[in-house]
């Protein structure tokens, strides 16, 4: 016997035989069998400890007998066990993810009551060596749909490379850019960009720089002025070098003025508050918001409609679009935002992109028909190949519990 | 002028005149109504309800003062209930403007229960920049990043973090958020990921573009103050105390000038198409 | 170079990061990626400061349109920056009272808190707020019952204003329990709209996955401004 779980014994023996210590005497029974496995797919540095309840360790009782379950380990040649952690009554499993892959460990789980009182521990029946797995196979499914969906974007970058003709739907929002850049210069007023309020690790900021990229080209063209105002420093600095590789591609680098693209604060209504008083004051003829936004939506687009401004916005965030729809012009949703560099740019292998997302779209909806047919016909017949089938779906194909 | 003119060019101002006056006189008058809890808001108040006494809760504040109003009921109310179920409270924030808002909630446990006690019962982890990239870190190793708390006390010398790893041995999280970074990221970084169990409450336009989540990633949603309003009721209904309690009836009060504003939505759009179709005849008729 | 040299560096870390997903060893590599994010974006956020400051000091010294305004902005920045860095009115920690500093910057009746709590505070709520008065207004001018989708629209948001208020129960709670309007907006949330906006989910990853290979293969590099 293990020589801690000798003494504990020992000790509540004695005590109970006295019958003098009470925390002693409501000491809780010891958990039942305890087992310890290697944490699958992992790096070798977890372990998962599982046990059975203690008979004390009631669900619904009067007074509570177990309150938390006490997690011990000695790793091999190490004399005594030491505490790693804890857990609440109820609860059957514990993750010790602080092991080092190859070391042996034992591990113990004592129940405690209240008032510190300690079951015996009950001990897991032999040592376990976690071992690192080089390949995560929960995400297995994962790595199949990614890449279905990222081998159609490739090979159809690659066909229209070839010299396939792709046929793209026009996008009346794209379209527009070039009408209200042009109104802007007759009216001989501003063109104001607003590239949301994410930094530029954000992809919407990064479609919308995309843009502004094609806005800027034809406010080099047409000698309009352009107005960037922005909500983050590295988005100031990629816009900066956007814009003036736009003015450069237009043949007017010395129209290019630096201070067109700036910096107003980090803070979102801070950020509001100063590109709508800019709007108030210098009336843009044009105004395009292409990014993330959020509850400032809607205060900039009502602003840029009081000042008569013609406006084109665009965004992947869902619950910003009905403000955006309400109040501009013309309005990118969603993954049309992604679409517009491939769109501006005409050049046929960018193009081949958006056919490559409708293979991904294609296998979504396949999966959509697929789920809701089976979880229908399973509630309709009950019959348990159906249950499989539909869990293994859910589980393993879009869950992550690998093959 | 005649009449259709004039509301064809009304100045907005008059508009926003009259929404300050349709919040301001339920407010002036105390004008309240009774709440009956929603499924979802129920789901929310089961998901603390129902976890054994004393469990360890992750209470993630990521909002500022600009959507406190509307965001404060629901966190008073989360709290509250936490703390009547005797739970330990981690409380975090990822936006750099939301430490006095935790702050907020931390004086309601010190005035309204105090048997809590810091560094056993709660603690308060401060903000730490990064967003999204926070919860990535906290998920694997939650000292890494917050090795200390809000008073730069050692997270090793607290009763209640000293063997804390991560965030994964939460309960339950619970977020309350304004945008980004917030309730979708926790979703995505934290909860799916790791299974662990999450409720959310969130401003009105934010809780569309969250539904998709529920319930397999995302237990439940208070959406705007209407839930909020709701969910203090669903909490009182438990423990009638509250009742006694104004401070925590803050939601239920404020949905007197959310009726009065609506309504008034509603007269604006039906005054718009009024207008609209009158223009329209006329522009037939002549 | 200046082109290829970021380029490089996306492709390779973006590649690199996609497949330590799969590996359990690489797992957090992502999670230092970020870390590395954080400390780029702090640096940067000097430049930006530094842009702040310099443009809105030439606007004062030429006395452009709004060089007022650019005054508080200044005046507002250094106030804030200096009261901040300062950590004046700060009471050291209790863990480590020897330190002037140790107090945290936000702490209550600090200088800082005084800004956050008297300025930062009711300026962010009242910009807020300035969100229904501007939903009032586009509710008057833009939702309009031109044609069929537009009505159904219209009827939806009726449906959904009343049905967010205690009038849903007032008015129509006489009806079945289905149709009342606060069951009926949980309906619409739920079903319609939640399938919506799962399909606008849809597209926006697809088109995420799509933009972010572009990007990493180098086929869109609009964002990487010029060789020169």
């Amino acid at each position: 016997m293990d020589k801690s779980i000798f003494l504990t014994v020992l000790a509540a023996g004695l005590f109970s035989w006295g019958g003098a210590s009470p925390v002693l005497a409501q000491s809780p029974r010891p958990p039942g069998e305890v087992r310890a496995a290697d944490f699958p797919n992992d790096a070798g540095d977890a372990v998962r400890v599982e046990w059975e309840l203690s008979p004390d360790d009631q669900p619904q009782p009067a007074e509570r007998l177990v309150v938390a379950y006490e997690i011990l380990r000695r790793e091999a040649g190490e004399e005594a066990f030491t505490r790693i952690g804890e857990e609440t009554y109820q609860t059957r499993s514990f993750k010790d993810d602080g092991c080092t892959p190859g070391a042996s460990y034992f591990y113990q789980v004592v129940a405690l009551g209240p008032d510190g009182a300690r079951s015996p521990a009950a001990a897991a029946g032999s040592p376990v060596t976690p071992v690192m797995q080089y390949f995560d196979f929960s995400q297995f499914w994962f790595g199949v749909i990614l890449l279905i969906v990222g081998g159609s974007v490739i090979y159809f970058i690659q066909l229209a490379r070839s010299g396939r003709e792709l046929k793209v739907r026009p996008i009346a929002g794209l379209e527009a850019v070039d009408e209200a850049v042009g109104r802007a210069t007759e009216m001989g007023r501003p063109c104001l960009y607003v590239p949301g309020i994410l930094d530029i690790n954000d992809m919407q900021t990064l479609a919308g720089v995309t843009v502004l990229s094609r806005v800027a080209g034809l406010t080099a063209e047409f000698d309009a002025r352009l107005d960037v105002p922005t909500c983050r420093s590295l988005v100031m600095t990629a816009c900066r070098e956007t814009v003036e590789a736009a003015y450069l591609g237009a043949g007017r680098p010395d129209a290019f003025n630096e201070d067109s693209v700036y910096y107003l604060t980090d803070e979102q209504f801070g950020y509001v508050a100063g590109v709508t008083g800019k709007m108030l004051r210098e009336r843009p003829a044009a105004c395009f918001y292409m990014g993330a936004f959020f509850a400032e939506s809607l205060i900039l687009a009502e602003t840029g409609n009081a000042v008569g401004a013609i406006q084109v916005a665009g965004t992947a965030m869902p619950s910003q679009l009905p403000f955006f729809v309400a109040a501009c012009d013309y309005t990118l949703i969603g993954e049309e935002l992604f679409a517009a560099s491939a769109y501006l740019s005409g050049e046929s292998h960018q193009l081949g992109s958006l056919k490559g997302q409708d293979v991904g779209k294609v296998l979504g909806g396949t999966l959509v028909v697929v789920g809701c047919l089976l979880s229908t016909a399973a509630v309709l017949t009950d019959a348990a190949l159906l249950n499989q089938v539909l869990s293994y779906l859910t589980d393993h194909v879009l869950g992550n519990q690998g093959w | 002028m005649n009449l259709t003119e004039f509301f064809r060019n009304l100045d907005r101002r008059w508009i926003f005149l009259l929404m300050l006056l349709s919040i301001l006189i339920p407010l002036l008058f105390g004008l309240r109504f009774p709440e009956s809890p929603s499924p979802m808001v129920l789901n929310v108040r089961s998901a603390i309800e129902e976890l054994p006494e004393g469990s360890d809760v992750l209470m993630a504040w990521d909002f500022d003062p600009a959507s406190r109003g509307e965001l404060s009921p629901m966190a008073a109310a989360f709290v509250r209930h936490c703390a009547y179920k005797k739970h330990k409270l981690y409380f975090l924030t990822l936006w750099a403007t939301g430490g006095p808002l935790i702050q907020e909630s931390i004086d309601i446990l010190n005035r309204e229960f105090p048997g809590y006690e810091y560094g056993r019962d709660y603690v308060n982890l401060g903000f730490r920049p990064g967003g999204e990239g926070v919860i990535k870190v906290v998920v694997g190793d939650l000292k890494k990043l917050f090795a200390n708390d809000v008073d730069g006390t050692s997270l090793d010398e607290l009763a209640l973090t000293r063997n804390l790893k991560n965030i994964r041995q939460m309960d339950l999280i619970v977020n309350v958020s304004a945008g980004y970074p917030g309730t979708k990221e926790w979703v995505l970084y934290a909860a799916t990921p790791y299974d662990l169990e999450i409720v959310g409450g969130t401003t009105g336009v934010s809780a569309p573009s969250l539904y998709p989540y529920i319930p397999g990633q995302l237990t439940g949603l208070l959406a705007a103050i209407k839930a909020a309003a709701e969910y203090e009721q669903a909490v009182i209904d438990l423990y009638p105390a509250l009742m006694e309690n104004d401070t925590a009836q803050e939601g239920l009060r404020r949905m007197g000038p959310q009726l009065l504003a609506h309504m008034l939505v509603i007269l604006l759009i039906v005054a718009g198409n009024v207008i609209y179709f009158w223009e329209r005849r006329k522009g037939v008729a002549s | 170079m200046k082109r290829t040299l970021p380029l490089l560096i996306a492709a390779v870390t973006g590649f690199v990061l996609i497949g330590a997903h799969f590996v359990p060893y690489t797992q957090s590599w992502g999670e230092e990626a970020m870390i590395w994010f954080d400390i780029l974006a702090a640096i940067a956020f000097i430049l930006g400061g530094a842009n702040l400051v310099r443009l809105n000091l030439q606007k004062i010294s030429d006395r452009r349109a709004g060089w007022g305004y650019a005054a508080v902005t200044v005046i507002a920045f250094f106030l804030t920056l200096v009261v901040g860095m300062a950590k004046m009115g700060v009471h050291p920690s209790a863990q480590f009272p020897q330190f002037a500093w140790s107090g945290d910057y936000v702490q209550e009746g600090s200088s800082f808190w005084f800004i956050y709590q008297y300025a930062f505070y009711p300026l962010g709520a009242t910009m807020f707020a300035l969100l229904a008065c501007f939903i009032a207004s586009a509710a008057f001018r833009a939702f309009r019952a031109k044609n069929t989708e537009a009505i159904i629209l219209l009827s939806t948001a009726f449906i959904v204003l009343v049905g967010r208020t205690y009038a849903g129960t007032a008015l129509t709670g006489w009806m079945p329990e289905a149709l009342q309007f606060d069951n009926l907006t949980g309906t619409i949330m739920n079903v319609f709209n939640l399938a919506g906006n799962r399909a606008i989910t849809i597209g926006i990853g697809l088109g995420v996955v799509s933009l972010s290979l572009k990007i990493l293969l180098g086929v869109d590099r609009s964002y990487l401004g010029t060789e020169e």
